[in-house]
């Protein structure tokens, strides 16, 4: 329905469940065995290598050929205690199956990531936890944030024997996967079913609407906790700059896509008729395809860069596109028009000038009921002490920051590609570190 | 069109593809379907002595085992002879005969070991008018354990004593059928020929057990908890029935005794290899049991077209393979090849890496970011890299000149035949005389 402005129950009830269902439903068992078959078993596999949890993979994909999905996730989890989220967000393309050898030989990878789903959801469903825990140290470990990096540092810690309270600012757990991630890539609660089940390991307890600098200070958890893990991500965002930034339908993506993931009734969710996101990450991917997905008649994507520099993959551009978004590049926002609410955003096209990127005088305007910000998000309300560096936390390689006793992973740190599986990684090595120093 | 028409032992087919004795051969129907679809012709499923019809198991009669997609890579079967009643069957071969008269159509029989049992079923078969008969001495399971199918093709002597009988009461071509269950074939092919065979057939099934159930332990196929072996066919046998088809035709004693080739025959490709080494025509059972019978249609198109390819008439082709067939002691150890990978087709996998470092000679060497190199001084040229690697023609096999050094002997290649009877390392070598 072509109502303008930004309007609720644009489509038809059936088309909101098509829209926001599985992108990559499972796999049947004889599509694994067919998918598993195509694994080479490399010597020194690539896909390791270019996995950041360092899964071993062509040893998982063997042993689903050898009929064993629950031993195969046994794998998976022994590295990567969030392999089933992983295995639905992870941009493959870029990494396990950019590597695969068949994508070098013939543009077609193992699909990887559907055969780690495959694997894990088996043994996630079977009930019950793969992991026991080790005999109680009678260390405490705080850790801030239930997003990726804290949930694998807290199931590393209490796997150790040490009891863990995670402190998380949210109503829910599970940072970005709960609130950050496309819904149609993780449906079905998966987020929360995970968690739950990640806590099933014992010895974790979790406290929420306990923001770090509003609820609790890192001096404080200092003072209680043996060791402290810092991973409460990115909670600030990034301005436009620009006039008219504060207009009635300007927003900032990140609300729009955790709104969305929270949201009983899609059909209930407002959106633009003309809808304009600014920015080139996932971010910016999942809001303009989301968008569109809610009914929205058009979305463009506009990026100051060109879309070689995109932080969105290839895979997610041509992913957006194929829902019809529109992706201009080059053209960065100068003026945001409209009466009050938005009716236009104006852009100029960019140029490499002295001082770098700037805009030319070549200007053309956008439509717009409804513009989404997403060009990054900062840390905000850092305890004082802590030594930054890129405006995140500065951490050695085991995740230890300036502060004794003191870790971070994730998103607020930075090291890695601000994705699921690094923050995943960053937790699980601090927690390993911390144990190390507990103990030593 | 190469002319595909078959002449075996005077028997006629507008092609060399029969549909073996088996279940695709039981009765009319199938083998009415089978030769409208162009199927040159058939060994009927074996038939018993007059008398109670034989008893079938109730249940799975067939075991698998399957590649990942499910393909049929081989088949099991404890299914007996037939289970008709002979006069249904011999009425219905005559019928069939008289109807497609330019078909080949042989009749396979299993009696007991007595002289009067098979003249008995010998004139019943006469009256068919069928072409020739196929005497199963190869059905493993069963049977044999009433002392008929491979307990007779097991014993050379019970093989030539039933040929004679054969030949002694019927007119028809006798073509013997061996089991592939014993230590060298060789011997039952020279019974057969002592015996006055017309030809022999091969290979039948292979005893075996396709898998065990690992929750009741039972093996497959399962028949209330328990398995008995089956007789093991299809695409996995092929390399078995190839080599016994070759010792048979190279054996002095044996050549020249027209075969017919059978064992895992599923392209055009394998009926041609088994006609290179020397089979006169080719049994087709498995893949036309796993495909139905329309793959006649690419098995005869296919192989008119590879003889139209090479210039050369079936007859031409059958046997030619045979002189390159040959001990291991006369290959020619001057004969000297390497590895070659091709940089260009390699995608790194490193399994010729895996193979070579892990398990054979440590002549493929690894870089940081995986070019995967030979190492000439180590390399003994066995092959298996190229078996293992999954880009076809990456990795080649490439032949020193004579004159280059062999640089892990340090010896100049020659350009002379050496084979073993000749080595110095031998102590029986004839050469250095």
């Amino acid at each position: 329905m072509m109502t303008p402005g930004i309007a609720p129950g644009r489509l038809s009830a059936d088309a909101y469940a098509r829209n926001f269902n599985d992108l990559y439903p499972d796999f049947d068992p004889h599509e694994a065995m067919v998918a598993a078959d195509r694994c080479y078993f490399c010597h020194d596999a690539p896909c390791i290598t270019a996995c950041p949890t360092e899964i071993d993979i062509p040893l998982f994909i063997r042993q689903i050929q050898a009929g064993q999905p629950e031993a195969a996730a046994k794998t998976i989890f022994d590295q990567n205690i969030l392999g089933g989220m992983c295995a639905r967000v992870c941009p493959t393309e870029t990494l396990c199956e950019g590597a695969c050898v068949r994508e070098a030989a013939e543009g077609q990878p193992v699909e990887i990531g559907r055969l780690q789903r495959y694997a894990t959801d088996r043994l996630m469903a079977q009930g019950g936890h793969p992991y026991a825990r080790a005999e109680p140290s009678g260390k405490r470990v705080a850790v801030v944030g239930a997003g990726p990096a804290g949930l694998a540092c807290a199931h590393g810690l209490a796997r150790r024997g040490h009891d863990v309270v995670i402190f998380e600012a949210r109503e829910k757990p599970g940072g970005l996967n709960e609130y950050g991630i496309a819904a149609y890539k993780t449906p079905h609660d998966f987020a929360q079913s995970e968690v739950d089940w990640i806590m099933e390991i014992g010895g974790i307890s979790l406290r929420q609407g306990m923001a770090l600098g509003r609820d609790i200070t890192l001096e404080g958890l200092r003072a209680e906790f043996d060791a402290v893990f810092l991973g409460m991500g990115l909670g600030g965002v990034n301005a436009l700059g620009v006039s008219g930034d504060d207009r009635d339908g300007v927003r900032d993506a990140v609300d729009f896509i955790a709104e969305l993931r929270q949201t009983d009734d899609l059909s209930a969710l407002p959106v633009g008729r003309h809808v304009v996101v600014i920015g080139g990450g996932m971010t910016a991917v999942d809001a303009a395809v989301q968008s569109k997905l809610l009914g929205a008649e058009h979305v463009t994507m506009v990026y100051r860069r060109g879309r070689e520099r995109m932080s969105a993959s290839d895979h997610e551009l041509d992913h957006a596109a194929t829902a019809g978004v529109k992706i201009i590049t080059d053209a960065m926002p100068v003026a945001v028009h409209g009466n009050g609410a938005l009716r236009e955003v104006e852009f100029a096209y960019t140029r490499q000038g002295a001082n770098g990127l700037e805009a030319s005088d070549e200007r053309f305007r956008l439509p717009a009921d409804q513009l989404f910000r997403a060009i990054g998000q900062t840390l905000e309300a850092t305890p004082e002490g802590l030594a930054l560096e890129g405006g995140k936390i500065a951490v050695d390689g085991a995740g230890k920051t300036s502060v004794p006793m003191v870790w971070a992973g994730g998103d607020c740190t930075g090291g890695g590609e601000d994705l699921t599986v690094t923050a995943v990684a960053q937790g699980r090595d601090a927690a390993a570190d911390i144990h190390a120093r507990l103990m030593g | 069109m190469a002319d595909l028409r078959s002449d075996f032992l005077g028997i006629k087919s507008p092609n060399p593809f029969w549909l073996a004795s088996a279940p695709p051969t039981d009765k009319e129907y199938n083998v009415v379907r089978a030769f409208k679809a162009g199927w040159g012709g058939v060994v009927w499923k074996t038939l018993g002595a007059e008398g109670p019809p034989i008893v079938n198991v109730n249940g799975p009669r067939y075991g698998a085992v399957w590649g990942a997609d499910r393909r049929l890579l081989g088949l099991n079967n404890i299914e007996l002879i037939t289970d008709r009643p002979l006069e249904v069957n011999l009425r219905e071969i005559k019928q069939v005969k008289r109807d497609w008269p330019d078909r080949a159509m042989v009749v396979s029989l299993m009696v007991p070991c007595d002289e009067e049992s098979w003249k008995a079923i010998l004139a019943r078969v006469e009256e068919t008018e069928a072409d020739g008969v196929e005497l199963n001495f190869g059905c493993p399971h069963g049977m044999s354990e009433r002392g008929m199918g491979s307990a007779v093709g097991q014993v050379p002597e019970y093989i030539e004593m039933v040929t004679r009988w054969v030949k002694q009461h019927s007119r028809m071509p006798c073509i013997v059928k061996l089991t592939p269950n014993i230590t060298d074939i060789r011997k039952p092919a020279e019974a057969a020929k002592r015996g006055g065979a017309d030809a022999v057939s091969l290979i039948n099934t292979i005893s075996s057990i396709t898998s065990v159930d690992l929750d009741n332990f039972s093996p497959e196929p399962s028949i209330d908890g328990k398995g008995a072996h089956g007789g093991y066919c299809g695409p996995a046998v092929k390399p078995i029935a190839l080599n016994m088809v070759a010792e048979i035709a190279r054996d002095p004693a044996t050549a020249g005794l027209p075969i017919s080739g059978i064992g895992g025959v599923t392209t055009w490709r394998d009926a041609a290899e088994f006609l290179a080494l020397g089979a006169g025509n080719v049994q087709v059972c498995t893949a036309a049991m796993t495909y139905g019978f329309g793959i006649i249609k690419e098995l005869t198109a296919g192989l008119s077209l590879y003889l139209d390819q090479k210039g050369m008439t079936l007859s031409e082709l059958s046997g030619r393979a045979v002189p390159n067939v040959t001990d291991w002691q006369y290959l020619n150890l001057n004969y000297v090849t390497k590895a070659r990978i091709d940089q260009d087709l390699c995608i790194k996998c490193g399994r010729c890496y895996a193979a070579c470092e892990d398990t054979s000679h440590q002549a493929i060497s690894m870089s940081p970011d995986r070019v995967f190199d030979v190492i000439d001084e180590e390399c003994v040229a066995c092959n298996l890299c190229v078996n293992v690697c999954p880009v076809e023609n990456c990795i080649t096999m490439e032949r020193l000149p004579a004159g280059a050094v062999d640089l892990r002997t340090g010896q100049e290649v020659r350009d002379d035949h050496g084979d073993w009877t000749m080595h110095p390392n031998n102590p029986m070598a004839r050469a250095a005389e």
